[in-house]
Formats: C-alpha cells, structure tokens, sequence
C-alpha cells in the first residue's frame, strides 16, 4: 500500500503554524518524538473535499535551513529527505505572518528554491489589517510563483481555500527536489525586503496594540509586578481549582479499590491489583489536576505571546545562575509540580540550558513534599510565636522551600561549570505580536498533555509500582513474623538502613524510603502504615501518627529527615518524564545520582549539626 | 573603515531606549557562530533600521528593539557587537 501524500507545514516561529495544522487536523493528531533527538514530532490527518486523506506533519518553526538549534535541523532534514523516521513530504505549506513578510519571505524563497510542490498561507491577515497593513496577494503570488492563500487560522478561515489549493497541487504530477540550492543569506533577505515593499498595497501607521501592552508589560517596574500577580493567581488556581477533581480522583480511586477487593479472591493477586496497581498508580493519578490546570496556564501564557515576556523580565536573574529567561516558568511551575516544569523546558532552545533546567527542576519544592513537611514539622517543631506573629513553624517551613531554591541556584551554577559547560549565553528571542487564543488549540494542546501523562501513568507508573508492591509482599510473611521485615523490601531497608545509619536515619525510615520511590507523599502512608503494624501493643499510649513519631524519633532524626526530603529525587513520575525528554536513560540516572548525594549530604550535615548542638 | 571610531556613531547598547537608529556595522567575529546566525535571521544586516523598544529590569538587559518589522530581545552583550548611527 502506497504510504499517504504526506504535506509539510514550515515557517518562521510565530508565524501561526501549530495553530493551521490544529484547524486543518482537528482532534486527529499524534505527538511524538523524531528518533534519536527530543524533538516533537506532530503530525495529524487532513481529508481533502474529494475524500482523499493527506498526512500533515507539522515542522519545527524555524528561520531558514541553516539550523541553529536541533529543532531547526530537523526541519532541514526532513525537507531534505535526509531525516531518519520521517519520508521526503511530497508538498509544502509555507506559513507567512502577513505582517512581518520582509522578514518571513526570507525563509519562505529558501523554501521555495527547493523546488517541491508549494503553497504559501499569508496568514493572520486580520492583524496585519489591524496595524493599517494593506497586502497585495496577487502581487505576491506573482513574485514568488507559487499560490498564495489568505488565512486567520485562530479564527480558521481561509481554509476551504487552502484546502482547494492543497487538492490541486496533489494532483498534478510532481517532480523531483533540487539539492539544496544555497542562495546566500543576505542575498535572500535583500530579496525578501523587495517582495515585501512591492506587496505592500498601503501603510497606515497605527499605533499597535501591542506597543501599548508593551510599555506597560515590559515596564521596568511595572511589569515583574505584574508577573508576580499573574504568577501568583496561577498558583492560586492550581491549589483550589485542583481541590475539587483531586477528591473525584481519590474518591473514585477507593471505589475501584473496594470494588477489586469484592470482586477478587484474597490472596496474592489481589493483594497486587489493590495495594500494588491501584494504590500506586491512583496516588500519581491524583496529581492529574494540578498538571493540567497548570498545563492550561502555561499553554496560556505561551499563545497570548506573554511567556517570552516574562522570559525577557526575568532573563538577568536568571543568567546569573546560568540559565536563561526562558528557564523561568518551567521551574516556577516546579514549584506545583516537577512533571509539568520538565514538559515545559521544551521551550527553551538552547539544548544545555534546557538540560540545566530539567535537571534542577525536581530541587523545586513541589506539593508532593508538602505532607511530608507537614507531618514532621507538627510533630517536632514546637508551636511557638516569634516576632510579629511569625510563627516556628511556618518559618521552617519557609526555610525548606529557600533551601529548594538556593539549591536550585547552585546546582544550575556548577551543572553549568561543568558537565553542561559552554553553549547557553545565547538569550536572543523573538517577541511576538500579543494574540487572543483560541480555546480549541488551548484545548487540544491540554488533551495532548493529558494524554502523554495517562500514557506513562499506564506504563512505566503502572510497571514500577507492581514492581514496588512486589519486593514488599514477597516472600509471605509467616504468622508470627512481620511483613515488613521478611519481604525483599525489607531485606533491601536493612541495608539501605546501614548506608543511611550514619545520617541519623533508623530502620523504619529505611523501610520507608523504598515505597516511598512511588511519590513522595506515599512517605507519609509508609510510616504510618509502620507505626499502626509496630504499636498494636501500646496503641493507647500514643494516639495520633505525630505523638508516635516524636517518642521514636530523636529531633535530629527529624530535622535530618526534613534536609533528605529537600533534595531527594523520590519520584518515579519525575524520573519517567526526564527520560522522555532527554531521549536515554543517561540524564535521569545522573539526576538521580546527584539528588541522592546532595540528600545525604544535606541530612547528613542537619543530623550531626544537631546532634553536636545537643538538641 | 574605520566606523567605531566615528564621532557619529554608538555601539547599540548605548542608544537610548526610543532613539532610531541605522545599523552601521555589526562586529561578526565577537559573536559565536549560533548568535551571529540568529541576528542575520532576526534580519540584522547593514543599513537596516532599529530602536531599542525596552530595557529588562534588572541591569538593563536585555533589550528589546524593533528590527524592521519585528522585536526581538537580545542581551546587552550581543547589543555591543552592532555599530548604529543615530537618526535624530
């Protein structure tokens, strides 16, 4: 069977091209990854009037074929027949912003030159007749030889037109692709600039929009005001909007699990399916909400053109730790979640800024630590007022996430002396025209993120919690005996107890740290679940999980606890995701290694610090 | 030339915010090859004209201009290798 007509979507960024390839496939779409880079692959199915399917993929937006960044390489690649998991596109839809066509016709000629079947979108005509921009069509399909369309994709019109165009140019024969022709670039763009000025019908100077957002948004003052308001509302958002679905989720959760424990016969598999399967993936599904809520800000930010913005306010800040602007949002959404921080780093083009980021993103302190924190400070830190109704509590508190932040900074800073050496130092953006979203591409791009989440809850989540359940069931415990001793599990706490026994950690934390793996939260679970097994005999001395806690534990133990917490990576999701965006298995192991000796580094030092000051 | 030493010329990190300007020359060589690639696809180029739109908040950098029709945000580093005359 001959493969479909396969139709390439190219253009400069921020041209509205993920925007034409969402109106023209709708729903039908497959995000992946090119082989062998961490580059998205979108692609997606489009039928033409006479029923014909076509196969879009959309390309990485770039500003010629000479690449600068992996992204752009994969674009010249895949028009040049030469990129692995991808044919040669047997036509091409150029993406032109109608209201920066001296610069996008650059691109658009090289495109040209290469001689395969070609139609040019001039899109976002709406705006450029908003910025008094006059445009000649016929002019300028004259001038470039190929058919020129005029599209709004936000607002998909044009379409039929386009599609019509598309119908046409499949059908007559085509011919074969010139090597690539290398026009120099300053003869291109010299050219670019003539097009430009001859399909030029008028030119009101308008007094654009976006300036004016500008001079507010991009305000020395004003707007890191601005940007903190906005990010604050975000998180806002996150925590109460997720409350509500994070109860379905749980309470839905139950209810399955209640149900396999009717339904199955006591024993091994159902021990596997209820404690194993279900407790483990519905704990990592419960942060479903928070994801997509901030998926949707973010997506937000990202389409009303505001996301480079405030890359552009918090650049300096950030370069002082190594890392660019861009590398602002995706470790600020850490904070609610590392998962969808790592997912956001593909925003950043640099390759070792954007490993830099992914790999101090989990340092962040996401909401999973928050239990954690909760348990141990109401159990060790007293309740006590200081100064001017600031309390011991909430001061440790603030404490942990500085140390998140400080330790953020710093790892960025060495990673960046090191192991990610040079590059980066290369903060040069575009900043586009500000833009009203349209729901259907927030929504589409949401349903995207959705998807890949679900995909490795049911996967790799799914496969590591049985594992997880399996080392704490197997072997049996016989009466008499306790199962968290006699298991593999067990067996892999007491040595792990001998590795962490100097830092202060007994052997129930040991027991605990394994489980724990699954999400950091399931730490709280794990002790209590210890503690209900070990205290059957004088449960009624102590009552509640934090009066337990505080007679087996000494005050270092906590506070040696609380430090590990801080740095270390226990969470599978996280290391799940970095393994998807880094393409191997290098990079997560090595974030791994590192988090894990700064934990113990950090709960060693807390440990004999406290021990030395005789608390 | 020798264009940075005339009277009448700035490097562009010194041209006020709202100043237009013609870019005069631009210093390829203090660039790495990734950076001077990019600034040609931002449609730098000799005789094309700017102006710094905005400053970043914190040290002034970096800086957002308007290139032709478009804005683009580079660091105040980059901003010292292009040579403008100002167009007052």
């Amino acid at each position: 069977m001959n493969p479909l007509p396969l139709v390439a979507i190219a253009g400069n960024p921020n041209a509205g091209k993920s925007a034409l390839f969402n109106a023209l496939t709708g729903a039908r779409q497959k995000v992946g990854n090119y082989p062998g880079v961490t580059v998205e692959r979108k692609s997606g199915r489009l039928v033409l009037a006479d029923g014909r399917p076509v196969e879009v993929v959309d390309l990485p937006g770039s500003y010629s074929l000479d690449p600068v960044s992996p992204d752009e390489a994969v674009t010249r690649d895949v028009l040049l027949g030469r990129q692995k998991g991808e044919r040669q596109p047997d036509a091409l839809l150029i993406v032109l912003d109608a209201s920066n066509l001296d610069n996008h016709l650059r691109f658009a000629l090289q495109l040209i030159e290469l001689g395969l079947p070609t139609i040019v979108a001039l899109n976002m005509v709406d705006l450029a007749r908003r910025d008094g921009l006059q445009l000649d069509q016929a002019a300028l399909e004259r001038e470039l030889g190929v058919p020129v369309v005029e599209t709004v994709a936000v607002r998909r019109r044009g379409l039929s037109e386009l599609q019509a165009a598309l119908d046409d140019m499949l059908s007559s024969p085509r011919c074969g692709v010139h090597a690539h022709v290398k026009s120099d670039l300053l003869h291109l763009q010299r050219r670019a600039r003539e097009i430009a000025t001859a399909a030029v019908i008028s030119e009101t100077p308008v007094r654009r929009w976006t300036h004016r957002l500008d001079a507010v948004l991009l305000h020395p003052v004003v707007g890191p005001i601005i940007l903190a308001v906005v990010m604050f509302l975000m998180f806002q958002a996150v925590f109460s909007w997720s409350a509500t679905p994070v109860d379905w989720i749980a309470s839905g959760v139950a209810w399955l699990s209640d149900a396999a424990t009717r339904i199955l016969p006591a024993g091994l598999l159902r021990s596997m399916v209820v404690d194993g399967a279900i407790a483990g993936v519905g704990a990592v599904i419960t942060f479903l909400p928070q994801i997509l809520i901030l998926f949707f800000f973010i997506l937000l930010l990202e389409a009303t053109g505001y996301m480079v913005r405030a890359a552009f306010l918090m650049d300096k800040l950030m370069h002082g730790a190594g890392l660019s602007g861009r590398a602002f949002i995706p470790l600020l959404s850490s904070f609610a979640c590392a998962v969808p921080g790592i997912m956001a780093t593909r925003t950043i083009d640099d390759q070792k800024d954007r490993l830099t980021t992914i790999l101090v993103a989990p340092l962040m302190t996401c909401s999973a630590r928050l239990p954690v924190y909760t348990l141990i400070i109401a159990a060790f830190i007293p309740d006590r007022r200081l100064v001017f109704g600031v309390g011991l509590q909430g001061l440790v508190m603030f404490g942990l996430y500085i140390a998140g932040i400080v330790g953020a900074l710093a790892a960025a800073l060495v990673l960046r002396r090191g192991v990610l050496k040079g590059g980066g130092g290369g903060f040069m953006m575009e900043l586009p025209k500000y833009q009203l979203p349209s729901a259907k591409d927030i929504a589409l791009g949401l349903l995207t993120r959705a998807q890949i989440f679900l995909k490795r809850a049911g996967t790799i989540i799914l496969g590591t919690t049985i594992v997880l359940w399996a080392l704490a069931s197997i072997p049996q415990a016989a009466p008499g005996q306790k199962q968290s001793e006699v298991s593999i599990a067990g067996h892999i706490g007491a040595a792990i107890e001998t590795v962490v026994r100097p830092i202060g950690f007994n052997r129930d934390i040991a027991m605990a740290l394994l489980p724990t793996m699954a999400a950091r939260e399931v730490a709280v679970s794990s002790i209590a679940t210890i503690y209900s097994i070990d205290s059957t005999e004088d449960a009624a001395s102590a009552s509640t999980l934090e009066d337990k806690l505080r007679h087996a534990w000494p005050l270092p133990t906590a506070l040696a606890f609380l430090a590990w917490f801080v740095f270390a990576p226990q969470c599978i999701s996280t290391i799940a995701v970095t393994r998807r965006e880094t393409n191997g298995w290098k990079w997560p192991l090595f974030m791994v290694s590192y988090l894990f000796a700064l934990a113990y580094i950090a709960a060693g030092l807390t440990y004999w610090t406290a021990v030395a000051l005789g608390l | 030339m020798n264009a940075p030493f005339d009277p009448g010329t700035v490097p562009l990190d010194e041209l006020a915010v709202g100043t237009r300007a013609r870019v005069l020359s631009i210093d390829w060589e203090a660039l790495d090859q990734g950076e001077a690639c990019r600034l040609r696809h931002f449609g730098f180029d000799e005789g094309v004209a700017i102006e710094p739109l905005h400053l970043g908040p914190f040290g002034r950098d970096p800086i957002a201009l308007r290139v032709g029709r478009m804005t683009v945000a580079i660091r105040r580093r980059h901003a010292r290798a292009v040579r403008v005359v100002p167009l007052t």
